[in-house]
Formats: C-alpha cells, structure tokens, sequence
C-alpha cells in the first residue's frame, strides 16, 4: 500500500476514463456521476494518503522506483514530500469541486468534457509525483492537451485564440526546457557515468556556473510562463475569460502552481548558484507582477479578467516569497500557493454561478445582488476579503510570512510588495461595490435566484479551508517544514539544521521572559 | 532457372501500374487497390533478390509487409466505409476540408 | 488559578455565529436577545477577572493564557494567546461595557430595520474583534483584531448598502485604514527580525538589549506603528475617512467610530510604551501629529451644520488630545482620555441618534431647533455629555482633559506651546459643541410643521442607556483626581506596572512623571485659567447663537474664504483625489491599454503573425486533393532515385 498509493492516486482518473469510454454518450447523468464518484474516490485516496504522510520525516515518502525506459536510464519514480502532498491535496479537492460546478454549465459534449477533466486531473497529480525529470516532463506536457480541448471546446466567444495562445504560451516554454533537461541528461553522464533523469540523483551533481545559468534560464522561462511572471502573463487572462467556470478553476487553483511547484522542485535545488545569481531578477519582476497586476485587475470592466489579473498579483506574492529564500518566505509562498488555489479557484466559481445565470460577466450589468442574492453576496464577500489577506483567512497567512520573510531578504522589496496589499484592497472592494452593492437598477438583476444546494455545497468545502488555513494552519506548517529545509538547505549548501541558523535571527539563543517562550530552539522541529 | 532481372522487370511494371492507378483513379476503393499492388511489387522485388543471394532476411520482410498489409487493408476499408457512411461518396477530389 | 479568559472573546463571537449562520429564520426578539446577551455576559466575565486581578499584589497583576499555535513557520511562533493586564482590563471593561449599552440602545433604534439580523451580527463581531485587539498579547493576534475591527466597521459603515454614499464611505474606511496597517505591518517586520519574536513581553524585555536609544532602526519601527494608528484612529494625513464613517446606523457611529475602535491607536500607542520611549523624535512627531488634528478638527467642526458631522470631527480632535497625551510620555493621561471620552462621546451620538430618530431622519442642524421641550432625557443627558466633553469642572472630561494639559505643559517632552495649541483647542471645542447644543435643544424649531407634529422621546430602550452614559460621564473621571486637588491618581497608579517604558519595569511604587519640577501652584492657575477661558468660549457660542443669531451670519458672511475653506473641510478629499487617486486609475487604464494589451500581447502575437503570414506563403503547394500529393510523392521518390543513380 505505501509503494502502490502515489500510483493509485495519480492513475485512479485514468480508470475512470476508462469506464467513462463505455458510457453511451446520451447518457449524460450516468457521465456526470461516474466522474464525480471517480473524482471523489480520488480526492478520498488522497486524503488516505495524508493520513499515512509522516509529517516529520525528512525526504520523500512512499518512494515507488522502477525502470521504465532501462536504455535511457529512465525510471517510473515517484515520492511526495509535504509540498507536493499539500499541492496533490488541493488538486484532488478542486477536481472534485470543478466536476460538480459543471454540472449544469456544460450542455455539448458532455462525455468529451469529463474525460478530459479527467485526465486532466492525472496529468496534474503526476507532476506533483515525479521524481523523474523525464516523467515529469511527459506529465508536463500530457496535460496540456485535456487543457487545450477544455477552453478551445468548452469555452467562451474568442476560445479558439485563447486555447491556442496558451498552448503556443507553454509549448515555448517547455521546448526550452526540453532541451536543458536533454543537455542536464548528458552532463549527468558525464559526471557519473551512467545515463539518468533521476532528481534525487541530479540534486547530488555539481554543475560549473556557466551551465547553471544558462539551464536555469530555460527552466525558469518554462516555469515562469506557466506561473506567470510578468511579462509572461498576457496568455493569463484570455484564458481565463475564455475558459469554462471549471477550466478557470483548475487553470487557476493548479495549472499555475505547477509553474511555481517547477521552481521549487527543479531550479532551486539543481542549480542553486544561479538561483542566488537570479533572485534580485526574479523578484523584481515578482514585485512588477505584484504592483502591475493588482492596477490593471483595478480597470478591468469583466469580472473574470478582473479575479485573472488578481491571480497575476498573487502569483508575484508566492515567487517573491520563494526568492527570500528563507524559511518564513518559503513556507508563505508554499501555503500562498495553496491560498491562491483555494481563494481564485472560489471566486472564478462565484463568477461562474453569475455568469450562468446572467450570461453576462461585465461589472456594469450588475449592483444590488446582495439584495436579490444574498446568500451569494455573503459568500462572494468572505471570498474577496480572503483573497485580500484578512486575517484569520487564508491570504493573510501567505502574505503575511511571504513579507515577513522578503523583509529579511530585503525590505525594500516588501515594501513595495506590501502596497500590493493596499491595492488588493482597492480592487476587490471597488468590484464587490459595483457588483453586490448599490441600489438594483437593472430589471434582470431583480428576479435572479439565489444559489442551490449543489452551488453551495461547492463553496461550502472551499470557505471551510479558508477559515481553516486563516486560524489553524500548523497542521500545513508542520508537513511542509522538513521539505522547505531540504530545499533551503540544497539552495544554501548548508546542513539542514542550520537552514535557520544562516537566514535565522541574529539573536543567537532565545530566552524565556515572563510565562511564554515564543521561539523555539533552531530547526528543532526538522530532526525528529 | 529464371534471371532475376526479369522478376524486377515485372516489379516494376506492377509497381508502375500501381502508382499510376493511384494519381489518376478518384476512387478510394480503386486507389487503395493500387496502394495493394505498389506493396507487392516491393514484396516481388524482395523475394527475388533474396533468392537470387540465399539470404532469408528477405522473406522475414516479406512476411512483416504481409501482415501490415493485411492490417492495413481491414482499417483502411473500415475508414473507407467509415467516410462513405459519412459523406456517402468515396470520390477523393470531395474530401478538402484542409483547404481555404 | 483558571481565568477562562477565552469566554471574554468566545461568547460574541458565538453571538456572531448563531445570529450569522441563522440568519434570517430568528424572530427579532431572540437576535437582539442573543447579541445583547452575548456581550453582556463578556461584560461580566470581564469584570469577574478585573476583580481577580485586583486581587493579585500590584507588581503581578497579569493573567497570560495561551489557547493554541497560530503561526509556527521555522523560527517564527506566534500563539493564540491573551493577555489580561491593568491596560487590558481598562480596554475591556470599556469596550465591552460600552457595546453593551449600545446594543440594548440598537433594540430601539434599529427596530424597524430590514437588516435588523445583520445589524446585530456585524455588531457582535465587531465586539469580537475588538476584544481580541484588546486581549492579544502579541503584536500579530493585535493585528488580527486590528483588522477584523476595519472589517467591521466597512461593513456597518456600508450597512445601507443600496445607498451609494454609505458603501462608497465603507470602502474609503477599510482602503484608508489598509494603508496605515500597511505602516503597522511593515513595523512588524522590523520588530521581529530585530527582537525575534512578537509577543509584548519578548520584545519589552528585550528592547532595551537590542535598539538604541533614539536611533534609526527603533525610530523608524515606531513611526511606522504611528502610521497605522493614524490609520485606524483618524489622524492627520490618514483622517479623511472617519466623516464619512456617518453614513453608517447613528450607534455605529457611536460604538466604533466614537467610543472603540478610533481609539485601537492610542492604545496600541500605550501598549507599545516601551518602544515609544526609546524613540524621542517619533514621540514628537506624534505630539505634533496629535495636536495638530486636534486643532485642524476643531476648526472644521466649527463650520459644519450635519450633527454628526460635528461629533465627527469633534471625535477626530479629541482622538488627537490623547495622542498628544501619549507624545508628551503621559500614556495614562491618554487612556483616562479614552475611557471618559468613550463615555461622553457614546452618549454624544447616542444623543444624536435619539434625535434622529425623532427628527424622521434629518440630520441638519438648521433644521432643527427647540428640542428640548418634546426630548427632556435627551436632552438633559446630551447637555451633561457637553459638559464632560468641554471641560466644566465636575465632569469626567475636566479631570482627563486637564491631566492632558498639565503633562503637555510640564512632562519632559511638553512645552509651553503644546500646551497652548491645547488649550486653544479645548477653547474651540467647548464653542462647538455649545453650538451644536444651542442650535438643535433651545431657540425656536426651524423644521417643517410635518415633522414638528411629530417630535417625539424616544423610547425607554434609547433613554435608559443614554442615561447609564450620563452617570458614567459624570462619575467616570472621579478614578483618576489629580494629587493638586487633593486625590491620589489612582488610575495612573493603576496602569503603573504596564507603563514599563517609563520606569524601567523596576519600581512599580514611585511616579516618575509627577510634575517634577513644577509647583502645583503652577498647575491649579493654569487649570483655573483653563476654565476661565472655557466658560468664555460657551458664552461666545451663546451669544452667537441664541442672542444674536444675526451676528454669527455676519461674521460668516465677513470671513467667507475662511468659512468656505472650514466649511469644505480644508479640501483634502478633493486633494487626494486629484493627487493620488486619479492619476492611479489612469495610470492603471495605461498599464493595461497600452503595455498589456499594445506592447506585450502585440510582441507576441506579432510574433505569431509572422510565422502565419510566412505559413500562408507555402500554403498553395497543399491543394488538399490526394491525387496531386501522391504525384508529388511519386516524383520525389523518381528525382530521389534518379539522383542516386545518375551520381
């Protein structure tokens, strides 16, 4: 069951495809709900698999290592450490969530759709497993192509440019990065003698400086397209406009984690000196993304461009916090990414379940809902004010230990990031003023009915985990700690324990004062 | 015994027919027919220079082409019929839809 | 010894959950009996632990309880953690007293609200909130109360959420206030990663180790703090947002934008004492900031006829007295200032409220008039609060009010000008205020005959609090009588321990701040003459207003610039709209019009295109008919062959 548990959570969708295949295509209930119980069996797998999880342990867990393609030296290898178990968590809860939004939304090519949601879900999980560049690799790309059919079917008036501007977007990206990870292939032979795509073993090899950058470059341009960095991001919001609710949702809530998952997994470990070489890059271009993102989602005349430019903005949060690289910074941008999955993945939900029922997505067609919609309304509030970093919500968590730990790294950098929260605010209470306040003007707007049952257990689970992640987030803390040293500790060239040491406090042995002793002793929940 | 040369003659000849029936016909049916017999040609070419230098190489091939063939004729006349269900003609010159 | 200190902030917040989560399927009397008894309980489980710890010996008084980890990322640790000290137990019997009273007023006032449910919601969770900014014992669960105030009070501001005003005030509130929490955050940070950790005691005790006295890093961490309390408690440059903070329901106004949540600054200011002390420069600035508002608030309440308006500004100015206070290291005197000043002040909008409410919702003094007649409890507890807030001897505001002057005037950070810019404004508050009180209780009615037939008291839901305030206005200043008139201080004494910055934490016994070298002679002419000027000041507005009505119009009419410029508030709102908002939306229209969409995606897709135009290029040699690609096959496959045997 350890071995066979990663396998069986990244292929159990494919199983489903497969029972899928033998539904007549008429049958669009028994798809629905054949796709639902799949999904959600996944997602209990998954939850099974958290359970097992030693949230201490260093390293990766449940460790599967067999040859695939012996030749080349490639392997099916799979593991998870606490970062990949929280992103797989929030994958699975969001397929869940995305199948049961489409219910009602999708009407043409039903069967086509949930396949593709489908596979889209194993293309995602398998990238979250790998330890295997090359396996990595072919989940990589795989799970462009369910995307590419999900907006360029399923999607809005313009769907066809907008699949194919992300398609043209990634396979850029990823064309680089196929060569660098052909050239790190070689250069691992060279080094050791024997031919592998193995991270774990690529993490050992030196690699001389010049080749670092000139690697780290490409990978991070494939990573930072999907992310997306700025000014990278233009294929953000006419995918996201375009998209169907589920799409957004997905393509939100987890397609741009990848991106940022790319970076902590592969160029930061790998290439560690060229990362410490490219931070002050990285980060300016985190903090333009922050600053550009947050003004240009503040004129944005559709709601969902809007929330697409917002995601521009919170994605710059979680690359800054990645390149203070220290521990504060890490843990918020690995738990931003979780937020940011959780937050938008609702709010294009919200914009989804107005859009079904207006068919209109334009800030101006709307005001007053929270007196025809109340329930909505409330929702939509607690949504927005999450995604503005409230605290004892969510967002605040992320951003408050992101520029906790940029702040270290350096402060003027969280300054200016820290007015990228000031402008959130503007934003998002501007389009919730727009949107659910006013007076009712608009005839249509008056006899909307509020959300049903299956509307709301599709926020319920999402608004639970934002309180959760707002007022109790140790549990998260706790399993992504030993990872982010890990990383720390390959980016730094240090020993583990001393991850804190080199980036900690310069007050060398906390004391006790008083009752309470608030600082534990470096690193001394990372040795157990 | 009979010279080689007159084996690839009539490779050739076949081969020859083959292509041309294929270019001019506008019928699926009658094209892949062509297809078929450009396919033995090859196969008669094999055969006999294999023969005539006492490999066996050749007639492993000979057998492999066999068997594509045989795979390929039952999927190319499922398409076929497949199109003509569709579109009820088989007149090649119909089906562009990749043109402007 | 078990406190159970959580219940202080747990039971409104199940206040907040039963009435939010039911919402809409209670009967009005059993919402309005959960939020009021919800934090009526926390009242009296909060005075329950005042008297535990009263009891402890002087030096000890703390009650520390931690209920779970909050935040534990590597070396940073924060806890869910309360803290129940002499300044906490002032803050909590205050805001929680106060809430209380203004709950049981809300019964009345908000009877025949539609949203009646939702009122009293938001209501408990502000109590929430502000408990738990009160209760934190460290600087991030401060901040979480902090912000969950702001929270609350853009939603109640914005209650009346159809009318454009009151959601477009809402969201200046939360935005304005964003921008001093992002000061507040940003002191965080130099905090923790210099102490290394953010709970009060940590950081009191170890401050002294780890900043210099009056250097860069220390001061730059309290002047951001500054900015977050002028954020949140409306002072100068970050106020613009408490005036339009009326739109909201009248108690509203008196709870959070009077009584609580402005003062959250002053107390995080008197809780940081410690840090303030080591940075001399941000204590001036903050004296200057505080009595500059003072002053620029009292100026402008001359010239505004809306009521609240008037308790608006008038809320702003004495917000600045007791910064000032705590410019001047009179931490004490700024929190008796908030503990008086919440009573008066409360009852001064609870007032206003009543006569609202029997004026069908005209807020304009010129309408007004006479009231005094048909609203005699109103009316008599309105006038007490005006003698409280002016400063007549007897009344709470005197003691807290002239404790403010003499420290501006004697401690070591005072001078004789601060002290006079106060007192100056003491003058034009005491005017102001008998302005507001001449114009809408005596002379005659000037409302139309409709609304007149209709004058009425209010109920005894809305009379009965109003006259609990009254008491306490009166009462509520007899804690702290000042050594020159024959009392001992006690509330100073009181605080003393918390007050560590001022002491060294060492002896808890000795003042230091006590009027050293200065007589009390000194002081008993300086506060005589105080009064004097005072009284003057009420009789000026008397006679402007009451005699010689003709006069006051003259005088406006005179100095017409001046009034205009009072009048529209010194034109700040304009100002920052032309300055700071404007250009950011344009600036974001550009960013979006002209990179984004011109510059990025044309680079882009200008890519694509050449690639298209060079595809439809070759395009033609696909005719898309089989018969020429097998030609095409055919001849390569000849010219191929042909090549290799001609070679």
């Amino acid at each position: 069951m350890e071995q066979q548990i990663l396998t069986l959570v990244t292929f159990f969708p494919v199983i489903g495809v497969a029972l899928l295949l033998l539904v007549p295509r008429e049958r669009a209930d028994t798809i629905k709900a054949v796709s639902l119980i799949v999904s959600f069996v996944t997602f209990l797998f998954s939850l099974l698999m958290y359970v097992m999880f030693d949230p201490v342990a260093n390293g990766m867990q449940f460790e599967i290592n067999i040859p695939w393609i012996a030749a080349f030296g490639i392997h099916y290898h799979l593991g998870i450490d606490g970062i990949s178990l929280l992103l797989i968590m929030l994958t699975t809860i969001l397929s869940v969530i995305a199948i049961l939004s489409s219910w009602t939304a999708i009407k043409t090519g039903v069967k086509g759709y949930y396949i593709s949601m489908l596979l889209l879900e194993t293309g995602m999980l398998g990238v979250f497993v790998s330890l295997d560049l090359f396996l990595f690799y072919v989940f990589w790309e795989a799970m462009l192509v369910p995307m590419y059919f999900l907006i360029g079917v399923w999607g809005g008036p313009r769907r066809i440019y907008a699949a194919i501007k992300f398609v043209l977007f990634t396979m850029f990206g990823s064309l680089l990065m196929l060569v660098a990870l052909l050239y790190l292939f070689f250069l691992y032979h060279g080094y050791a003698g024997e031919y592998s795509f193995d991270l774990l073993k690529i993490y050992e090899m030196p690699i001389p400086l010049g080749a670092q950058t000139y690697m780290f470059l490409a990978f991070a341009l494939a990573f930072a397209i999907k992310v997306p960095v700025w000014p990278f991001h233009t294929w953000l919001p006419d995918a996201h406009v375009e998209a169907p609710t589920a799409g957004s949702v997905i393509l939100a809530g987890v397609l741009l984690k990848m991106g940022t998952y790319g970076f902590l997994r592969v160029c930061l470990p790998v290439f560690p000196e060229a990362t410490i070489q490219f931070v002050p890059l990285i980060s300016i271009l985190a903090l333009i993304g922050i600053v550009y993102g947050a003004l240009v989602a503040m004129v944005q005349r559709d709601v969902k461009s809007l929330v697409a430019f917002s995601s521009v903005s919170h994605l710059g949060f979680v690359m800054l916090g990645m390149m203070a690289l220290n521990v504060q910074g890490m843990e918020g941008s690995v738990i931003q990414m979780i937020n940011h999955g959780i937050s938008t993945g609702a709010l294009f939900l919200i914009v989804g379940m107005i859009y079904e029922r207006r068919h209109t997505r334009l800030i101006a067609d709307f005001g007053g809902l929270a007196k025809s919609m109340p329930v909505f309304s409330t929702f939509f509030m607690i949504v927005a004010l999450s995604s503005i970093g409230l605290p004892l919500t969510n967002g605040f968590v992320g951003e408050f230990l992101i520029l906790l730990g940029t702040f270290k790294a350096n402060s003027t950098y969280a300054i200016i990031a820290a007015s990228g929260v000031i402008l959130a605010a503007c934003y998002m209470l501007w389009m919730l003023q727009r949107v659910i306040f006013g007076k009712l003007t608009k005839p249509e707007n008056e006899k909307l009915v509020d959300l049903n049952i299956r509307e709301r257990l599709v926020l319920i689970p999402l608004i639970v985990l934002i309180f959760w992640i707002g007022i109790y987030p140790k549990p998260f803390f706790i399993r992504m700690e030993p990872a982010v040293k890990a990383i720390l500790s390959m980016v730094h060239k240090v020993d583990r324990a001393d991850v804190e040491r080199k980036e900690g406090i310069h007050v060398a042995q906390p004391t006790c004062v008083g009752t309470t002793c608030t600082i534990s002793g470096g690193g001394a929940g990372c040795g157990k | 015994m009979i010279p080689i040369a007159h084996y690839l003659i009539l490779g050739g000849l076949l081969f020859a027919i083959g292509a041309v029936g294929v270019i001019v016909s506008r019928n699926l049916i009658v094209m892949f027919m062509s297809i078929e017999l450009m396919l033995n040609a090859a196969n008669l070419a094999i055969i006999a220079f294999s023969r005539s230098l006492n490999l066996m190489d050749g007639h492993v091939f000979v057998f492999l082409i066999m068997a594509v063939a045989a795979a390929e004729a039952a999927v190319g006349l499922a398409i076929i019929i497949a199109i003509f269900r569709n579109r009820e003609t088989i007149n090649a010159d119909k089906f562009n839809l990749l043109r402007r | 010894m078990n406190h159970s200190l959580y219940l202080i902030i747990l039971l409104p917040l199940l206040g907040f959950l039963l009435n939010g989560l039911l919402l809409g399927r209670l009967k009005k009397g059993f919402v309005s009996f959960i939020a009021c008894a919800s934090v009526g309980l926390s009242f009296v489980w909060g005075v329950k632990v005042f008297f535990e710890l009263l009891a402890m010996p002087e030096g000890a008084r703390a009650i520390q309880e931690t209920l779970f980890t909050w935040i534990p990322a590597g070396q940073f640790q924060v806890d869910f953690s309360l803290l129940f000290d002499p300044l906490s137990s002032v803050m909590v019997l205050v805001v929680a007293g106060v809430s209380f009273i203004i709950h049981i007023y809300s019964i009345g006032y908000m009877h025949d609200d539609p949203g009646f449910g939702r009122y009293f919601t938001y209501l408990n969770l502000f109590v929430f909130a502000m408990l738990t900014l009160v209760l934190a014992d460290n600087y991030l669960l401060m901040f979480v109360g902090w912000e969950g105030v702001g929270l609350c009070s853009y939603l109640l501001i914005g209650f009346w959420f159809e009318k454009k005003s009151a959601s477009d005030a809402g969201k200046k509130a939360f935005i304005v206030n964003r921008i001093g929490d992002f000061g507040f955050l940003i002191g965080l940070f130099i905090i923790f990663w210099q102490v290394g950790s953010l709970n009060y005691a940590d950081v009191f005790a170890r401050a002294p180790e780890v900043f210099a006295v009056g250097g860069g890093v220390i001061t730059a961490a309290t002047l951001l703090l500054f900015l977050g309390a002028t954020g949140k408690s409306a002072q100068i440059p970050l106020f613009v947002w408490l005036p339009d903070a009326m739109e909201g329901p009248t108690p509203v106004s008196a709870l959070i934008h009077a009584a609580t949540m402005v003062t959250a600054g002053v107390y995080m200011i008197a809780r940081s004492n410690v840090l303030f002390m080591m940075a001399p420069t941000t204590l001036a600035v903050v004296a200057i900031v505080g009595l500059a508002t003072a002053l620029m608030a009292a100026t402008i309440a001359l010239a505004q006829n809306d009521i609240k308006r008037v308790l608006a500004y008038s809320t702003i100015s004495q917000l600045g007295y007791m910064f000032a206070a705590c410019g001047v290291a009179a931490f004490a005197a700024g929190i008796f200032h908030l503990m008086t000043h919440a009573f008066f002040k409360a009852l001064l909008f609870l007032g206003s409220g009543s006569v609202i409410h029997a004026m069908a919702g005209q807020q304009d003094m010129r309408y007004m008039g006479g009231l005094k007649k048909q609203q005699p409890a109103t009316f008599v507890t309105f006038f007490i609060a005006t003698l409280a807030i002016a400063g007549i001897p007897g009344f709470s505001g005197f003691f807290s009010k002239d404790e403010i002057l003499w420290k501006s005037f004697s401690s070591d950070f005072g001078s004789p000008i601060l002290w006079a810019v106060g007192l100056f404004t003491a003058i034009l508050t005491a005017f102001y205020m008998f302005r507001l009180v001449y114009l809408t209780f005596y002379g005659e009615g000037r409302m139309d005959n409709h609304t007149k037939a209709h004058l009425h008291e209010s109920p005894k839901v809305m009379t009965v609090p109003l006259m609990v305030l009254a008491v306490l206005s009166v009462i509520g200043g007899y804690v702290g009588i000042p050594h020159v008139l024959g009392g001992s201080n006690r509330f100073e004494q009181f605080l003393h321990p918390v007050m560590t910055g001022l002491h060294g934490g060492a002896d808890t016994s000795e003042h230091v701040l006590t009027s050293a070298g200065h007589s009390a002679g000194t002081e008993l002419t300086l506060m005589i003459g105080s009064v004097v000027l005072i009284l003057i000041a009420i009789y000026m507005a008397y006679y402007l207003y009451l005699k010689n009505i003709d006069l006051a119009g003259r005088i406006r009419n005179n100095l017409s610039g001046v009034h205009a410029l009072l009048h529209g508030k010194y034109f700040v709102d304009e100002i920052y709209g032309a300055l700071i908002i404007r250009p950011l939306i344009n600036g974001s229209l550009f960013l979006w019009k002209i990179i984004d969409v011109f510059v990025i995606d044309g680079i882009a897709n200008g890519l694509a295109s050449i690639v298209g135009d060079i595809s439809t290029g070759v395009r033609p040699v696909q005719t898309g008919t089989m018969r020429t690609y097998a030609t095409m096959i055919l001849a390569g496959a000849v010219v191929l062959i042909g090549y290799f045997i001609i070679r």
